[in-house]
């Protein structure tokens, strides 16, 4: 046999919770693991009967592993190897890790999806504790953040992730690549219980539909039950041109989202924090998305070290329609939460509006005043929403109308 | 000859004799009961110094001469100068080239510069070292090299040790950033600023002979004097004590790792509901950069609340200066300063004031200060599930740390450990620690990223905190919770041979780290 080798996975200084694993084939003398870790002497023996675990499932025998190992989790160690073997075998087996009881649950297409957090598909120490910072949804990026030549071992991670990672409720998106690398993305990652993908760069209905069609096939293949929502990404003057078609292009579509990184790029013009030269375009979006009845959602915002540019960012994105925003670091949640959330002041006026209808109906008025102001019907509608949401948010008690003294109703 | 073996009160197994001193096993928190008197140094006489107040001699080479520098004596030096400490190297350095076998060093603490005195373990210049162990030294010690026993004890366990005669120092060097020619000295002023000289001051009272040694020469009377010259025989003038930027960190940062900051707000939450923080409170953090922004977290609760912490005891930071200086913190009293911010306040604010750990750690002294705090933050590399707490072994059973004043702070009245779940897959809670250094009956809460671990002894803390929302769980939860995501361990292989005590603050060996199997090297 010649002598083949492969590598997977990531070393080096800085690098942490992840490994770098070289097979070498042989055509004899067995299984011989090289193991450096800073663990070894904790974990050594549990890495090496892993490894040999894999190569066995793979029907390897005889093979030299060299692994550069800095705290990696079993689930991170299997799909590195898994991914150097099928480097050198082609194999289409696939070594599953248990999926934990935790992250076999649905969500339903209203949720909130005030944010949601990227994580990097190749990048496993971002991937463990991600589900610990409460944001609305993460999602395992295959696309932009994962380099050419990585997407076949981060498809692997990411599906390991999936099965492995406690996502703590937030809702489990991946975002796929375009084209046929995001077919192939889809049949490694939706046997695992996703509950969204999000479609890179869409410019077309057709593009979605495709992805769809794919997605259908399989779910019917595997008998999947779980409901797989979609989330399409605009990003060009033709997307936006197109967004209310790309909205409605299947009933499985929640949400819209921009992304301007690489709508400005396409404008030719750079994005800037105030966002003038996106405002028709987001504009043009939240109208697209609001009459499709899906969610708006803004684009990320850039700057992780700024949290006054982001709030004011929200500021302005909550007031052209948009009920949610991307986050590019965990720091961010809370502020977009926040920011998306109903504030007090809200609260208490909508709950004003609210309660001084009800008082008009008792009182079998046609007109609706608040002070010395008339309230129309959409003004009342939409107050109700906002208590629906506060409700909904834990920032207002269910009984929130019998909790107010006598006299102020 | 075997040394006879024997199972302490905490269940671990500990010889009855180190370095050929008999020593006492840990008997339980509270139970050992000193008797006798304290020990003294010899009487000196002042005819014997020079009339005109003026001690200072040309090399510390020379002062070490006067001292009598001999075969098998105990040199003892602070830490106050930190990874920038250019004096206690050079100590050896010396005694090397003078021939002297067999030192004893006693330091108060060991950084990473210190990693060049492997040297003289191996030449034979220094038989051990009584004092913290970390980085090339701990392996060192670790794996056996080491010609006599560490011994670890905190940092009022050195002043008990000090004070009852255990350790005797015959010459005790203390860099200085300021001193005049009759020996007064003081942390502050001149290059080698570090604050204060606290940990330096039972060394001053007790040692057989004393050198001050400075490069900054100032007027006498140096004046505030935390070193007295009247305990001074020798004063050195050298051209740098001291790196600066190795002394001081000339800032500590908050941490900016997500998970970390996450752990800060979930135990600024918990103080909180618990009532644990309240008017009036009193506050010991570190300076580690989750501890920081626990500080932080804290100073907002306050100011939203208009309260106030009656003091703070430090290491103190710049985060706690802000407390002091924005009015949520009436005092700070101060052990050693962290950063630039935090020694500017101690030489400024009449109300930021040193305070040597003689007076707040020492078991000898009658009642102290750890147990008057209401709020304890402190680290731990391991905790077991008895609560039991690891600070000096890694859990792969190298020597990494020294205990610092860590065992002396779990006196306080709420002793709180903010840690990570686990660190690059190592869990940080274990079924037992490697090594133990502070029995679980003293160790409240563990607050963790997926969850908080009252210590069921603390039944009131259960009881105020059951109808809260917080993520409260048993530490055995939180503990397979961790071996789910990290599987479980591998216990590290010892040998017999004992390579460091751990003294409890009363002096008694609460346990011992053995030499590391070499299959495990």
């Amino acid at each position: 046999m010649n002598k083949m080798t492969a590598t997977a996975g990531n070393s080096g200084p800085g690098v942490r919770s992840d490994c770098e694993i070289i097979v070498e084939l042989k055509g004899k003398g067995g299984i011989i693991i090289d193991l450096a870790s800073r663990v070894k002497s904790l974990y050594g023996e549990s890495i090496k009967s892993l490894c040999t675990e894999v190569l066995h499932f793979f029907n390897i025998r005889n093979t030299y592993l060299k692994i550069d190992d800095s705290g990696a989790l079993p689930f991170v160690i299997a799909a590195r190897l898994e991914a150097a073997i099928k480097k050198l075998t082609g194999s289409d087996l696939e070594f599953l890790p248990e999926m934990i009881s935790e992250n076999t649950y649905s969500t339903v297409p209203g949720r909130f999806r005030f944010s949601r957090l990227y994580i990097p598909g190749n990048t496993p120490a971002m991937m463990i504790n991600a589900g610990l910072h409460s944001a609305d949804g993460i999602i395992l990026d295959l696309e932009d953040s994962v380099s050419p030549e990585k997407k076949d071992e981060a498809r692997i991670l990411v599906r390991n992730a999936l099965r492995q990672v406690d996502f703590r409720g937030s809702e489990r998106m991946v975002r796929i690549n375009q084209g046929d690398t995001g077919l192939k993305d889809l049949q490694a990652v939706l046997p695992h219980n996703v509950n969204l993908i999000l479609v890179p760069k869409c410019e077309t209905s057709d593009q979605l539909l495709k992805v769809n069609t794919e997605i259908s096939a399989i779910r019917k293949k595997l008998k999947l039950k779980n409901l797989v929502f979609l989330m399409p990404i605009v990003e060009s003057a033709l997307g936006i041109e197109n967004s209310f078609e790309i909205a409605r292009a299947a009933e499985n579509i929640v949400a819209l989202a921009i992304g301007l990184e690489d709508f400005t790029a396409d404008l030719g013009v750079s994005r800037t924090n105030e966002g003038k030269e996106s405002l028709y375009a987001r504009s043009r979006l939240v109208i697209a998305a609001k009459a499709a009845g899906i969610q708006p959602i803004d684009s990320v915002f850039p700057d992780v070290s700024d949290m006054e540019a982001l709030k004011q960012n929200i500021l302005i994105s909550k007031a052209l329609g948009f009920e949610g925003m991307g986050c590019i670091h965990p720091a961010q949640i809370q502020v977009v939460n926040d920011g998306f959330a109903p504030d007090e002041a809200e609260i208490e006026k909508s709950g004003k509006i609210v309660l001084a209808y009800q008082e008009a109906r008792r009182k079998g008025l046609g007109v609706v005043a608040l002070g010395s102001k008339m309230i129309d019907a959409p003004v009342v509608a939409r107050a109700q929403k906002t208590i629906d949401l506060a409700i909904k948010l834990g920032k207002l008690n269910p009984d929130w109308i019998s909790e107010i003294p006598a006299g102020q109703s | 000859m075997a040394v006879k073996i024997v199972k302490n009160a905490a269940g671990r197994y500990v010889p009855h004799e180190i370095n050929g001193q008999p020593v006492i096993p840990f008997k339980g928190v509270g139970k050992h009961h000193p008797a006798g008197r304290k020990y003294s140094p010899p009487v000196p006489a002042c005819h014997d110094y020079p009339a005109d107040g003026n001690k200072v001699v040309k090399s510390l080479e020379e002062a070490l001469c006067k001292c009598g520098l001999h075969n098998g004596m105990t040199i003892s030096t602070h830490h106050h100068l930190r990874d920038g400490d250019l004096v206690s190297n050079r100590i050896f350095e010396l005694a090397s080239a003078m021939g002297v076998k067999d030192l004893v060093w006693f330091p108060s603490a060991s950084f990473p510069c210190n990693e060049i005195l492997i040297k003289y373990l191996e030449d034979g210049t220094i038989n051990r070292i009584e004092g913290s162990m970390n980085g090339p030294l701990g392996r060192f010690v670790s794996e056996g090299k080491m010609k006599g026993t560490a011994v670890l004890r905190s940092h009022g366990g050195r002043v008990q040790a000090i004070q009852d005669g255990e350790v005797k120092i015959d010459i005790a060097v203390i860099a200085a950033p300021a001193a005049d020619s009759f020996g007064n000295a003081r942390g502050t002023g001149g290059p080698s600023a570090c604050g204060v000289l606290g940990y330096a001051k039972a060394d001053s009272m007790y040692a057989t002979r004393v050198i001050v040694v400075t490069d900054n020469l100032v007027d006498l009377p140096c004046f505030p004097m935390e070193i007295e010259g009247n305990y001074v025989d020798y004063v050195v003038v050298v051209d740098r004590i001291g790196i600066p930027e190795k002394i001081v960190s000339g800032t500590t940062k908050i941490t900016s790792s997500p998970d970390r900051l996450l752990i800060a707000k979930l135990t600024a939450s918990f103080l909180e509901k618990s009532g644990i923080l309240k008017d009036g409170v009193t506050i010991q953090a570190g300076a580690g950069g989750t501890s920081l922004a626990i500080a932080v977290f804290i100073h907002q609760i306050l100011k939203q609340k208009g309260w106030k912490s009656k003091f703070g005891f430090g290491g103190s930071t710049k985060y706690m200066v802000k407390m002091l200086e924005e009015g949520q913190m009436g005092y700070i009293l101060d052990a050693q300063a962290f950063d630039l911010e935090a020694v500017r306040s101690v030489e400024t604010n009449p109300n930021h004031v040193p305070y040597p750990v003689f007076n707040a750690y020492n078991y000898h002294s009658k009642g102290n200060l750890t147990s008057m705090m209401d709020i304890m933050i402190l680290g731990v590399t391991e905790v077991d599930l008895n609560f039991n707490g690891n600070v000096v072994t890694h859990s792969d059973g190298y020597l990494l740390h020294g205990i610092g004043g860590w065992q002396n702070c779990l006196h306080a009245r709420n002793v709180i450990l903010p840690l990570p779940l686990f660190r690059d897959r190592i869990p940080v809670i274990v079924d037992e620690v490697t090594t133990l250094c502070g029995p679980g009956e003293l160790i409240d809460v563990i607050i963790t990223e997926r969850g908080i671990a009252i210590n069921p002894l603390r039944k009131d803390l259960i009881k105020s905190l059951k109808a809260s929302n917080l993520p409260l769980k048993t530490i055995k939860e939180l503990k397979d919770e961790a071996e789910r995501i990290c599987g479980k361990p591998q216990k590290p292989q010892f040998e017999k041979k004992v390579v460091a005590a751990v003294k409890w603050v009363d002096g008694t060996v609460i346990d011992v780290v053995r030499k590391i199997a070499p299959s495990h090297t």
